[in-house]
């Protein structure tokens, strides 16, 4: 017996006997000999739950907690202690995509409320209810341009995350699409290179606030010169920065998208997190993803279900603008819980607090006189230093102390060699910033 | 409470607050001092509720839910077993949860050895050689596959094989991500015996197909016999065999779908593995494939040399699909249920999955009409009652089956039958639950004969009645704005 299989012996016979035969086996009669698995698996035998917890213990061992001033996409912010309990109640968690409204209202209202929260923090009139991660809604985006330009080239700002870069460039290449960069002009996006790259082949440009080097760049007249091309201009964003700064609207954007792991997710190892995408309602149609919908029932209460459906894989089969299914429903549901929790004086709150951690941090390493900027430019939470000190030094002096940040940008190629990233997030306490600088002050 | 009707926007009272941020201590800095141009103009609407708000409106919400722990969810294609709760405890865990994916590998040796065992099961499980963890859910799994099969035709310069053969039966991620994928779909029509038409397959086999994908057990829960003739067939014509892995549940200690000729597959972790659904994710897609095609498998991978794991980002792979290393916490959850189960019971699941499958298609022929007779596999596809008189719709069979206090079955898939009922037990159900479904669906079925209004009418005890779909498609009320400004016109 097992604790999983409720079958008792006499379950089995009783079933067996209905079906007029003597073993289970025979079900499996249609299955030709040839292809008949015999044996057991080579994987190893099964484990009480006490021998469970005594393997993950072990092996949590070999993993090391470390003190994060690490960013790139995946940020250590606070949890409210409220979003596990709630996400771990089985009715969110177990349950399946709310195809039957009648009894998944509870699914259905929260990713009504974690698009009312997306759309008013992007400003655009319409977010789905998730994508995978914020490199893959970016790729999402640029087929979205294509498909509403009926264009097949993606201009792509070199100052993105690589992350995003790679991830688009594999969905461009198998979809027969184009892309070429946008030059960076010390750490921003070059209107100009831009001017230079807009023609009538172009779906689409793509940009990152703030960027790959934490620089919050401007985008003063670029929606103006996209528009004109008839282009459509998409910007990703760490959604969390967007309770302070410009939103995508704002900014003139037709598409928002990116990540949302900064707002109450733990960084997992990179996963799961939530992609977020957003534009406006003339563009719907040709949107990826699931969206819900108010409407009521036919006794005129309130509710929610999933609409326009015909969009999607399941009606449209191959003629469907994207083969996403599954999405990443219950993280949507961990943002709408931390944005509930923070509302929009707590998002201020963190987005300051981490601004000036990191200020402060930014400061008092130039003091130094070990770490330069290249750049000199507005910058929120993370930001890009210089340095002539080796990076391996850096990160073994800082894992000696229990560290993990001053990431060597060259982790995503060499163009970036010598620049360093710095994270600092609400959650780092002076102590630790302190410490910080004088491990480095101390390096050579 | 479930009558409970409010929006978390309309519990907002201002200058109310739910979190607690440490105190401010670097004051001579202030996000201020950004350009005004740089900051935000538009205000937010956020709500402003304390944190027992928030738990009681979350909870509140949640109870007009049907989870697994709720009732029997006989949802088809979808594989609801229970979800063990040990595997979200060492999910919860923070030497795994805390980890930056840009730590060092020797700082995630722990991390970097679940993905890399994890694996290695799934490829025994599957008869394949490797498989990456990246992609995120089954139909990210199929475009990463469909990606692996486009990459060794290409490479070997072979670009006129450009398509892929996908049966009607197939599930409708199969077409969409072919196309996503930048290859054209060959549809062929299933036979009377709801299986590959060997006949339509010779006919479409020539030198432009890349490949072929093919669900086995397929959509109608019924087994492929042809399919060593199926590969063989491909194969000779120069295409790859891909394996939606969705059924596998089925298989699970019987069949290996490497064994089958299978070149390429993902699986689904929230279906065979146990991960939660989510309400509609995350889940996770991993992808396998066979030895020669190992090379193409995504950035990043995990790999080992002696006993030290190191991540490798190799110039021959497909590219990257995902930021890191997919969902992983959801990895890791499948990686306990597979510890938990072991080979012994592993071997059992697919086992007891049809035996509960088939208990059910046996139980309720006559009052359902089985399109395909003989056994079926972890899965029962009917074409509503056996009785149409009343005009009663599968529709109203499955809200009948939510006032009695069961999930439905998924509806009016697979395409092939006008009134698709597809009920999947899965084998963490016991005999006396299936009983009291099969007594139920008897039930109806009399219901549908005596009293056919109670189903039209269906459901009346659930948080709310059926719904108007047409006027949330022509209001396009997508976000609590929206609603502001519908109830504003509305006056």
């Amino acid at each position: 017996m097992f604790k999983y299989f409720p079958h008792t012996k006499a379950d089995i016979d009783s079933m067996l006997k209905s079906l007029n035969i003597s073993s289970i086996d025979e079900i499996f009669h249609d299955v030709p000999k040839s292809v008949v698995f015999n044996g057991d698996y080579d994987v190893p035998s099964f484990m009480s739950e006490s021998e469970l917890r005594n393997h993950f213990a072990s092996l949590s061992k070999k993993n090391q907690e470390l003190t994060l001033f690490s960013g790139l996409g995946i940020y250590d912010h606070y949890q409210p202690a409220v979003i596990n309990a709630l996400t771990q109640r089985q009715e969110f968690m177990t349950s399946y995509t709310p195809y039957q409204p009648e009894i998944s209202q509870g699914t259905l209202q929260y990713i009504f409320e974690y698009q009312s929260m997306i759309q008013t923090l992007t400003g655009l009139e319409v977010s789905n209810a998730s994508m995978y991660d914020g490199a893959t809604s970016t790729a999402e985006a640029c087929f979205m341009a294509c498909a509403v330009t009926k264009r097949n080239k993606v201009l792509l700002s070199s100052t993105l995350n690589p992350n995003i870069v790679n991830v688009i460039k594999t969905y461009l290449k198998f979809k027969n699409l184009e892309f070429d960069f946008v030059n960076e002009v010390s750490g921003s996006i070059d209107l100009d290179d831009l001017k230079k790259k807009l023609n009538k082949d172009i779906a689409g440009v793509i940009v990152q606030k703030p960027n790959v080097y934490g620089i919050i760049e401007d985008y003063d007249g670029f929606s103006e010169l996209i528009k004109e091309n008839k282009s459509l201009f998409i910007i990703n964003s760490d959604i969390s920065t967007l309770g302070v700064l410009k939103s995508p609207k704002e900014d003139g954007a037709d598409i928002a998208c990116g990540d949302c792991q900064s707002l109450g997710m733990p960084v997992a190892f990179g996963g799961p997190t939530l992609g977020y995408l957003a534009t406006e309602k003339k563009y719907v149609r040709k949107m990826p993803g699931r969206i819900c919908g108010y409407t009521h029932d036919l006794e005129g209460k309130r509710a929610f279900v999933l609409t326009l459906q015909a969009r999607e894989q399941h009606i449209r089969r191959s003629k469907a603008n994207s083969n996403i299914c599954s999405n990443q429903s219950l993280m949507a549901l961990y943002v709408t819980i931390y944005l509930s929790l923070m509302g929009k004086e707590g998002l201020k709150e963190v987005n300051n607090l981490s601004y000036q951690g990191a200020h402060y941090l930014y400061d008092s390493l130039v003091k130094t006189g070990k770490f330069t900027d290249p750049f000199k430019k507005p910058f929120l939470k993370e930001f890009t230093l210089e340095t002539t000190i080796p990076k391996e030094s850096i990160q073994t002096a800082l894992l000696e102390n229990g560290i993990f940040g001053g990431i060597g940008l060259d982790v995503f190629g060499e163009q970036y060699n010598g620049l360093i990233n710095f994270t600092v997030t609400e959650k780092r306490t002076k102590d630790e910033i302190d410490n910080l600088i004088s491990i480095l002050g101390g390096l050579s | 409470m479930i009558n409970y009707n409010k929006m978390i926007f309309e519990l907002s009272n201002k200058g109310r607050v739910g979190y607690s941020l440490p105190k401010e201590i670097f004051s001579d800095y202030n996000i201020e001092q950004l350009e005004d141009s740089l900051l935000r103009k538009e205000e937010l609407l956020l709500p402003e509720v304390s944190e027992l708000d928030v738990l009681r409106h979350f909870t509140n919400i949640s109870n007009k839910n049907f989870g697994v722990e709720n009732g029997f969810y006989p949802l088809g294609s979808c594989t609801m077993k229970y979800n063990p709760k040990i595997n979200e405890e060492m999910a919860s865990n923070g030497a795994f949860k805390n980890l930056h994916p840009l730590q060092p590998s020797r700082t995630v040796q722990g991390a970097f050895e679940v993905y890399y065992n994890l694996q290695k099961y799934l490829s025994e499980i599957s008869g394949l050689e490797e498989f990456s963890l990246n992609p995120y859910a089954g139909a990210h799994g199929e475009l990463v596959g469909l990606m692996v099969i486009k990459s060794y035709h290409q490479e070997r310069g072979d670009f006129k094989r450009n398509k892929i053969i996908i049966p009607d039966s197939a599930h409708g991620t199969n077409p969409a991500s072919t196309v996503v994928c930048g290859m054209e779909v060959v549809e062929i029509a299933s036979n009377k015996r709801g299986r590959v038409d060997l006949e339509s397959l010779k006919s479409v086999l020539n030198d432009e197909v890349a490949g072929m994908m093919l669900t086995n057990p397929n959509t109608l829960g019924i087994f492929e016999n042809d399919i060593v003739e199926i590969t063989k067939l491909v194969h000779d014509a120069g295409g790859l065999m891909y394996y939606d892995g969705a059924n596998l549940n089925a298989l699970l200690g019987k069949v290996r779908p490497g064994d089958m000729g299978f070149d390429v597959m993902h699986i689904n972790l929230h279906k065979t593995f146990s991960t939660p659904h989510g309400g509609g994710g995350p889940g996770s897609g991993p992808v396998g494939v066979t030895k020669m095609l190992t090379k193409y498998l995504p950035n990043p991978r995990i790999k080992k040399l002696d006993d030290y794991f190191y991540v490798e980002n190799s110039g021959q792979a497909l590219g990257q699909i995902s930021s890191y290393f997919g969902n992983y916490l959801v990895a890791l959850r499948a990686y306990a249920y597979i510890r938990t189960l072991g080979k012994e019971n592993l071997s059992m699941v697919g086992r007891y999955a049809t035996l509960n499958a088939n208990y059910i298609s046996n139980a309720l022929k006559t009052a359902y009409e089985l399109p395909i007779s003989g056994y079926c596999m972890h899965e029962v596809v009917f074409n509503g009652l056996t009785n149409k008189d009343n005009d009663i719709k599968t529709l109203d069979i499955a809200k009948r089956l939510l006032d009695y206090g069961m999930h439905a079955p998924t509806i009016y898939f697979p395409l092939l039958f006008p009134q698709s009922i597809m009920i999947e037990p899965t084998e963490t159900e016991s005999k006396e639950t299936i009983d009291e479904f099969i007594n139920i669906m008897h039930k109806i079925a009399i219901e549908a004969k005596e009293e056919p209004e109670k189903l039209k009418q269906a459901p009346t005890k659930t948080p709310i009645r059926r719904t108007d779909e047409v006027f949330a498609a022509k209001m396009m009320i997508f976000s609590y704005k929206d609603y502001i400004e519908y109830i504003n016109n509305r006056g």
